[in-house]
């Protein structure tokens, strides 16, 4: 065994899961190794060049108020903004932007580039080197071993992978790449339980053969928020994107040619999402729907491809350029990448703990689309925290855990971990208990303070943070004020359009009304001045009180639960009262407390209340 | 797992704590950390003051401040009590009634039903009891989930579970048609506008409230309407009885009752069935030598829900006539003047919307049977009725959510904010049908619309 180097960390996948794995722990100190299977792909987006959207988009702030890195170099290197749901609730507000590729690439690699204690390699990893059920290192395709205190599996759909493109199927990973194969039977031979699941991509097609007149403009937003909390430069839009629809001519061919569908004729075994289905699958699950819309997004500034969104298929090439051609716009179009399924293996989350690491193997941690789930955003979400766990591993801190209640990414680790996933998994709003709680605009206020207490924040993003809160709280201590109506307070408020007041009351009184905004307080009656986004806080949790409020105290409740604490050691099977269903899922799962034993299905009301008195009497 | 499952640690709870019927008094218990906040909003007297171990006499008052009840309140404020939670035990007259409506109350007010065994599960939890009552525990929560799982299988009718069924899939359309556009704002689905959600919900609020409306003939018809025959000795009861029981041919069971020797009789009115008190007492009323003083009818009169007060219309009235006109004073009862195939000697202007009857000549007997319908309202079994007060509380809260899911809606302030309440809704439903909120608004959004980047 040539033994090549030891580290704290090592990372299997540089995507977005790994990349953050990699900078949050070589940030806490961990030497720590990013391996890649190409250095020319190392936070690639194989599918749709954007991030963020409804709940992605929240991922993405909360990833960045945790001290991630996706956040600020999408700020710096998106070319098109949006907000989505304005109008439909300030909870559930998201930012999505148009990503450069290439760019954005480029940005992150600078920044692992440049960041002290970690190391980048192009490695191809065929085997987990594990002792005593303990992780001790990786071996790659070359016969050099790593070793290693902690190691995070973030393979993305790489395991196995296969491509199709209609009657053409051959091994590959994502965009052209290699499939990493003996990884799957290294983690088999460990007793890891794998999944085989599929997704898939639409083509791409060259800018110079699509027709824009017939298509429908859509525009970025002008003056919105950024992703990260530290960017303070505003939004620039510099790109367009266009949309255009489906026809019945179009659903013909695509239905004359079902039979040669790989989806249709049993090619893929995969499992597919069902909120990303294929063309064809739409035209299959929805024969009544007349047409389907699709958007023309570029793959960056500096490119001739677009992204046909909408359009993910794994049809045979032929009926690929078939169906695009009927499509207004893209008459002419040139297919300059197909569009393919890809199935991969993934392993059952079910194995994991909160923490992201192995149940069974001390210091191997699995993030991001080799656990089961889907999206960019989902994978950095959970390579950041992998990377927090497993430098709290090496450096002996407590371990990060978030709650439902406090953060999607808690949602989403808890959903995995507990209830694990039949298909793809994609974070939704609807996912989440108590969304009002988890806004994309207080991700900071809810979860900074761990990446203080962690370490993880940088010295600026300290400062901003305390300086925000010191802002909410002056002015929360000075809308406390009380007024009491007199001519000349009715007069101001008058000229500001502010109903009068006829009894005495604290200030804070007004900003329940609608339309009155801190602004028009502050220059009444004097209030400090403050930011725009500390002003915003204090106006949207007075003006949503009584809704906050409700969510609060129900999670509250819940989190009473989250701390009762189950034994690691705990025996269900010698548990007689609890019916044996329970008893199996309960030890398969071990539950970290009684609030997670209790979102695991097959567990009763019954059953929790016997593990309560089981956890009183034998504590 | 619905929601509210895994908060019930978490409730104030509360039940009726001595058995029904049997007593002078009755005594309504709420344990949990609401439990005086829930008593006061029901009390005339400010409790919010009140100290622990103290006693504060005053009145039960419902919603509309009407006063329900006299009663005492003991106010036990954790961790001094059974279960080391806020305790409030609410003592009242006993009526069978008066106990029901007073629960009901406290439910209103925000607790929940306990279930079984639940105050002694609470004690254990909170480190009251000792280890060896730890398996007794264990067992009844085993025993319950054993119940439980029978009950789940037939939870509600066939009906009425259908019905329920049918609400909550209407309400989980609308909420996943919401969340789709939450979910999916770039998505091509069509928009939804506030005045079909605000019909929508206004539709199902109607249909929810037919079962509370019914929920009272729903207990009638599961339990029988409680009635006592009162009357003095000689006035008639027995032979009203075997008139009832005979005409109608109708006797379904004879049951013995639990803390006396006495009987009880279904007969069945017109559809209605009357559980007449103490059959056996009555059919040796008659005799001269009867026992039977005020006390007892005193005792019946409490416990019915329906009174036949009976008066002999060819005697004069007497002191314990008079006692009886007490008796029944504000209370659900139908006046009878027997015997009225004889000369009438009763001086009726001390009785109020009497019925002459004769059960011999078959005298307003017609009159009698419509005066019963009358007080019962409409019984029909194929109405659609829940079984028991707790799944009457659901229902009423799942109202409470969805009206102010409609006030929501009037501010217009996004509709995220009506999501809030129709999922509460949606998931005090599903506690009725056993079935899960999350997994079933994700399915609901994918066969409904077609998304897909």
């Amino acid at each position: 065994m040539f033994v090549a180097g030891k580290y704290d960390v090592i990372i299997i996948g540089a995507g977005h899961a790994g990349v953050e794995a990699g900078l949050a722990a070589a940030r806490l100190g961990c030497q720590t190794l990013l391996t890649t299977l190409s250095l020319e792909n190392l936070a690639m987006m194989p599918c749709n060049p954007s991030i963020g959207g409804s709940a992605k988009g929240h991922l993405v702030r909360e990833v960045d108020a945790l001290g991630g890195e996706m956040g600020i170099i999408a700020d710096k290197t998106c070319i098109q903004f949006r907000t989505l749901n304005t109008g439909k609730g300030f909870a559930v507000q998201a930012l999505r932007a148009q990503a450069d590729k290439k760019i954005y690439q480029a940005a992150m690699k600078n920044v692992c580039e440049n960041t002290p204690n970690l190391d980048l390699k192009q490695l191809l990893i065929e085997n987990i080197l594990v002792e005593e059920n303990k992780i001790v290192g990786v071996t790659c395709e070359t016969g050099e071993t790593f070793l290693a205190k902690a190691v995070i599996l973030a393979s993305g759909t790489y395991l196995s992978g296969r491509i199709i493109i209609g009657e053409s199927i051959f091994d590959g990973g994502p965009n052209g790449q290699r499939a990493a194969i003996k990884l799957s039977a290294a983690l088999k031979n460990l007793g890891v339980r794998l999944m085989r699941f599929k997704t898939g991509t639409p083509a791409r097609v060259d800018a110079r053969t699509l027709d824009f007149s017939k298509m429908e403009i859509q525009r970025g937003d002008e003056g919105m928020q950024n992703f990260s909390f530290m960017t303070d430069a505003p939004v620039d839009n510099k790109i367009c994107c266009y949309l255009t629809y489906t026809n019945e001519r179009t659903h013909e061919i695509l239905r004359k040619n079902l039979h040669r569908a790989p989806m249709a004729n049993g090619i893929i075994e995969g499992v597919g999402p069902r909120y990303c289905p294929s063309i064809e699958s739409k035209i299959i699950r929805f024969p009544d729907k007349e047409r389907h819309q699709l958007f023309l997004e570029p793959e960056g500034l500096n490119t001739t491809e677009y992204y046909v969104q909408g359009m993910s298929t794994s049809m045979p090439a032929d009926v690929q350029v078939e169906f695009l051609h009927t499509i207004p716009g893209l008459e002419n179009a040139k297919i300059m990448r197909h569009g393919y399924a890809i199935e991969y293996d993934c392993i059952d989350p079910l194995q994991l703990k909160p923490t992201l690491e192995f149940k069974n193997i001390a210091g191997f941690f699995s993030a991001g689309q080799s656990n089961g789930s889907s999206g960019y955003e989902e994978a950095a979400a959970q390579g950041l925290i992998a990377g927090i766990n497993a430098a709290a591993l090496v450096k002996k801190f407590e371990p990060l855990i978030l709650k439902r209640s406090e953060s999607y990414i808690g949602v989403l680790i808890d959903d995995l971990v507990t209830k694990g996933t039949a298909e793809p998994y994609r974070m939704m709003t609807s996912r989440a208990e108590y969304r009002l709680l988890l806004r994309q605009d207080n991700a900071d206020l809810r979860l900074t303070p761990y990446a203080i207490k962690i370490g993880l924040a940088a010295p600026e993003r300290i400062k901003k943070f305390k300086t925000k809160l010191a802002e909410i709280n002056s002015a929360t201590e000075s809308l406390n004020q009380k007024i009491t109506p007199n001519v000349e307070i009715n007069q101001k408020l008058a000229a500001a359009g502010i109903g009068e007041i006829k009894t005495s009351m604290p200030i804070a009184e007004l900003m329940r009304r609608p339309n009155v905004t801190y602004q028009k307080l502050r220059e009444i009656f004097n209030l400090p001045e403050i930011s725009a986004f500390a002003a915003s806080q204090v106006e949207i949790s007075l003006f949503y009180e009584g809704y906050i409020k409700k969510q609060s105290e129900l999670a509250e409740k819940l989190d009473r639960l989250e701390d009762k604490i189950i034994p690691e050691n705990i025996d269900y099977m010698s548990m007689q009262n609890l019916r044996v269903e329970a008893r199996e899922k309960l030890t398969e799962i071990r539950p970290r407390s009684i609030g997670q034993a209790a979102r695991i299905s097959g567990v009763s009301p019954a059953d929790i209340s016997v593990l309560l008195v089981w956890l009183e009497t034998f504590k | 797992m619905a929601r509210g499952d895994i908060l019930k640690t978490e409730d104030t709870i509360s039940a009726i704590a001595t058995a029904l019927g049997t007593a002078g008094v009755g005594i309504i218990r709420i344990s949990g950390e609401n439990a005086i906040a829930v008593a006061d909003k029901i009390f005339d007297k400010d409790l919010s003051v009140a100290q622990d171990r103290q006693i504060v006499f005053g009145h039960v008052k419902n919603f509309s401040g009407e006063i329900v009840d006299e009663a005492i309140l003991l106010i036990m404020r954790a961790p001094k009590s059974y279960t080391r939670e806020n305790v409030v035990e609410i003592q009242c007259h006993g009526g069978v009634e008066v106990l029901r409506e007073i629960l009901s109350l406290t439910f209103q007010a925000g607790a929940r039903a306990a279930e079984r065994g639940e105050f002694t599960k609470r004690a254990f939890l909170n480190g009251r009891l000792d280890l060896t009552q730890a398996q007794a525990v264990l067992d009844v929560i085993q025993a319950k989930t054993k119940t439980a799982l029978n009950i789940a299988q037939n939870q509600l009718s066939g009906k009425t579970s259908k019905k329920i069924r049918r609400i909550r899939q209407d309400i989980l359309g609308v909420l996943a048609h919401i969340e789709a556009l939450i979910d999916f704002p770039e998505d091509d689905i069509d928009s939804i506008f506030i005045e079909d959600i605000d019909k929508k919900i206004a539709a199902q609020i109607a249909e929810i409230k037919i079962f509370l409306d019914n929920q009272r003939t729903g207990k009638i018809l599961r339990e029988g309407l409680e009635t006592a025959i009162i009357g003095k000795p000689n006035v008639g009861k027995s032979s009203l009885l075997n008139f009832l029981a005979e005409t109608e041919r109708a006797i379904v069971t004879d049951i013995p009752g639990t803390t006396r020797d006495s009987i009880e009789e279904f007969v069945n009115i017109g559809g209605v069935p009357l559980k007449i008190i103490d059959t056996a007492g009555i059919r040796n009323s008659d005799n001269p030598v009867e026992q039977i003083g005020i006390e007892r009818a005193k005792d019946y009169a409490n416990r019915a829900e329906l009174i036949l007060a009976l008066f002999d219309g060819s005697r004069e009235l007497t002191a314990e006539d008079f006692e009886i006109l007490k008796l029944i004073d504000g209370r659900s009862a139908i006046i009878l003047l027997t015997k009225s195939d004889l000369p009438r000697v009763i001086d009726d202007s001390k009785l109020k919307n009497f019925i002459p009857i004769s059960v011999k000549k078959n005298l307003g007997v017609d009159k009698f049977l419509a005066a019963i319908s009358e007080k019962v309202g409409n019984v029909d079994a194929e109405m659609n009725f829940v079984r028991d007060e707790r799944e009457a509380d659901l229902l009423r809260r799942a109202v409470q959510n969805l009206e102010e899911a409609r006030l929501t809606l009037k501010k217009n302030i996004g509709i995220d904010f009506i999501s809030i309440d129709l999922r509460t809704a949606l998931e005090l439903l599903s506690e009725l049908t056993g079935e899960s909120v999350t997994d079933d608004v994700i399915n609901e959004i994918f066969s409904k619309f077609c998304i897909g980047k």
